[in-house]
């Protein structure tokens, strides 16, 4: 029996225009079975439209896009039978119940009556929405109305699923759930999330992709954009002592490292420095060594980890730099 | 049209428990029942020279105007308002399909709301006994046939009128002009504007008799099918139909 194809999503120099407006501009990337790729982007940067040239709803100006081996342009009934949407704003019809809703979804993505119920049951549980079940959608609150749409994407056990914004408008309670229930996806389904909140990205997501302007700007792992955009390690130090000798000590220790920002001593006499370094190894403990011996009184040292926010803004800023350079 | 079927019965469930069809529903049967009434009384004062079935289905445009906007304004706008038909065209369905689904409620409906006007004939049947002066079946059944064939004209409109507009209320407006302007807008060219007397303007002359619809009402109800007029419906319906579809496609490109 041969393998199934490893690539879920393969997306080659896709654009898309809306009356000479450039909203998607040559994007390229791929997306393996069962990861969960987070679309991180300014607003009008192109994710929604991305997202909605994914689900077949709409053409693309040129470029080639497959789900799971099938073309959006020539099979979209085919990609549409393995792809669950969640689209911006999560619209629902206000006026059905919740289990009537899923079950003409359930009709229209095909899933046969004898196994609808059994498996309404299911996504109800899993979104915890079985309380709710016979409640009409119009007068649910915003956490339960994102639930059901996540329940609605997921309801024909589609390969690849494709939410945007699945938290927004959502309080931090309901972030969480939501978020756990994206992550129970994972190695299961492709997931594709957008979002603008960033550590809800770098929990739920093994793979980010930024895209500015319709063009990505970066893609990798967190841990990978960190080092690729932001190209430096930075330790927080706390220490007591004569602040001339502490950049010489530096360089003589790694000539990378040397002090970005320096504070004023406290009242008891530590003061607070940022040191910067090239070096992306864990230097660390041979430096608290290095300080120690030279009789420097050290509060604390620490790695600072620089958030994905940090990696977002300098990736926007590097594209709109490239961007104003043209 | 594997989901003709889901869309079909999934728009008749909305309908019926939506509070506009009820509107719709009371106010139609509550208007043609006066009227009825009324063509009664005129009929106990002094002897008419057509039937009570001729006279009823007279009036047709009344409700036509009215319930069709009421039946179709939502079908589509309300979808492009809510967002959902993003989600409804990103599921293994057709946008033919859905149209034609939508389509196919509200002109079933509309057919139930005119067959619950046959309780009139049978509770004048049961008062009026066998009187075949007052319950002629010719034109009662001419009457029906016309209002069926025609409705598919009319519901048509009203969905692409809904396919049209981003709003319910604009939809449900532009229906009631589109119907008012291929009915009265019709009558008044066909009948009274002498403008198109001119020779040069004949086959404008031709075009506007034959979508006269009170022509059509006329030889329905006198028990004359012409299949011209049926063909003029079915084509007007099909073309409004395919206009439909290609609104909403091009609205989706629109994004």
């Amino acid at each position: 029996m041969p393998e199934p194809d490893p690539t879920a999503i393969v997306v080659s120099r896709l654009v898309k225009s809306y009356a000479g407006v450039i909203a998607v501009n040559d994007i390229s990337f791929s997306v393996a079975r069962g990861e969960i790729l987070g679309l991180l982007g300014p607003n009008g940067a192109g994710k929604s439209t991305t997202m909605r040239i994914l689900t077949g709803y709409l053409p693309a100006t040129s470029g080639n896009v497959n789900v799971c081996g099938f073309a959006v342009t020539t099979q979209p009934d085919e990609v549409k039978r393995r792809v669950g949407y969640m689209p911006e704003n999560n619209p629902l019809p206000d006026d059905m119940r919740v289990s009537e809703y899923l079950y003409f979804r359930g009709r229209l993505k095909e899933v046969q009556r004898r196994k609808l119920g059994s498996r309404i049951d299911e996504v109800l549980e899993l979104c915890d929405l079985k309380r709710i079940r016979h409640k009409i959608i119009g007068r649910l609150s915003k956490g339960y109305r994102q639930r059901v749409g996540i329940a609605e994407a997921i309801l024909a056990e589609p390969p690849v699923i494709i939410m945007d914004e699945p938290t927004i408008g959502l309080d931090p309670h309901q972030i969480l759930i939501v978020r756990d229930l994206i992550a129970s996806l994972r190695g299961r389904m492709t997931v594709i999330i957008s979002s603008h909140i960033l550590p809800e990205i770098e929990v739920t997501c093994d793979r980010v992709l930024i895209i500015n302007q319709g063009r990505i700007v970066a893609q990798g792992t967190p841990a990978d954009l960190r080092r690729e955009i932001l190209g430096q390690t930075t330790y927080a130090l706390e220490y007591a002592g004569d602040p001339s000798r502490l950049p010489a000590l530096l360089s003589a220790f790694e000539p990378s490292l040397h002090v970005s920002t320096q504070g004023e001593p406290d009242g008891s006499g530590f003061r607070a420095v940022t040191l910067t370094t090239g070096r992306d190894d864990d230097l660390g403990e041979t430096l608290l060594r290095t300080l120690l011996a030279e009789n420097l009184r050290v509060r604390s040292l620490s790695r600072a980890q620089p958030t994905l926010e940090d990696v977002f803004l300098a990736a926007t800023r590097r594209s709109w730099d490239v961007v104003d350079k043209k | 049209m594997k989901h003709f079927w889901t869309i079909f019965s999934h728009e008749i469930r909305m309908l019926l428990v939506s509070p506009g069809t009820y509107v719709a529903a009371v106010f139609f049967l509550a208007t043609m029942g006066f009227m009825f009434t009324g063509i009664l009384e005129a009929y106990s004062h002094a002897p008419q020279d057509a039937s009570p079935a001729i006279m009823f289905f007279k009036y047709f445009w009344f409700p036509v105007i009215f319930m069709v906007p009421l039946l179709t304004m939502r079908c589509l706008a309300e979808e492009r308002r809510l967002g959902t038909i993003e989600t409804l065209l990103t599921t293994p369905v057709t946008t033919p399909e859905v149209v034609l689904g939508k389509y196919g409620a509200a002109y079933g409906l509309y057919l139930a709301l005119w067959g619950a006007t046959g309780g009139f004939f049978l509770i004048l049947k049961n008062f009026a006994g066998n009187s075949s002066r007052l319950l002629d079946p010719g034109p009662l059944a001419g009457g029906y046939v016309f209002v069926a064939v025609s409705g598919l004209l009319f519901i048509a409109i009203g969905v692409l009128a809904s396919a049209l507009a981003r709003n319910q209320a604009v939809a449900g407006f532009l229906c009631f002009f589109m119907l008012s302007g291929l009915i009265w807008g019709d009558n008044f060219l066909a009948r009274d504007a002498t403008l198109l007397n001119r020779e040069a303007l004949h086959p404008i002359k031709a075009a506007v008799d034959y979508a006269w619809i009170f022509r059509h009402y006329e030889d329905f109800t006198r028990g004359v099918v012409d299949a011209r007029q049926v063909i003029f419906y079915i084509t007007g319906t099909v073309l409004a139909l395919i206009f439909s579809i290609l609104s909403v496609e091009a609205k989706q490109l629109q994004g």
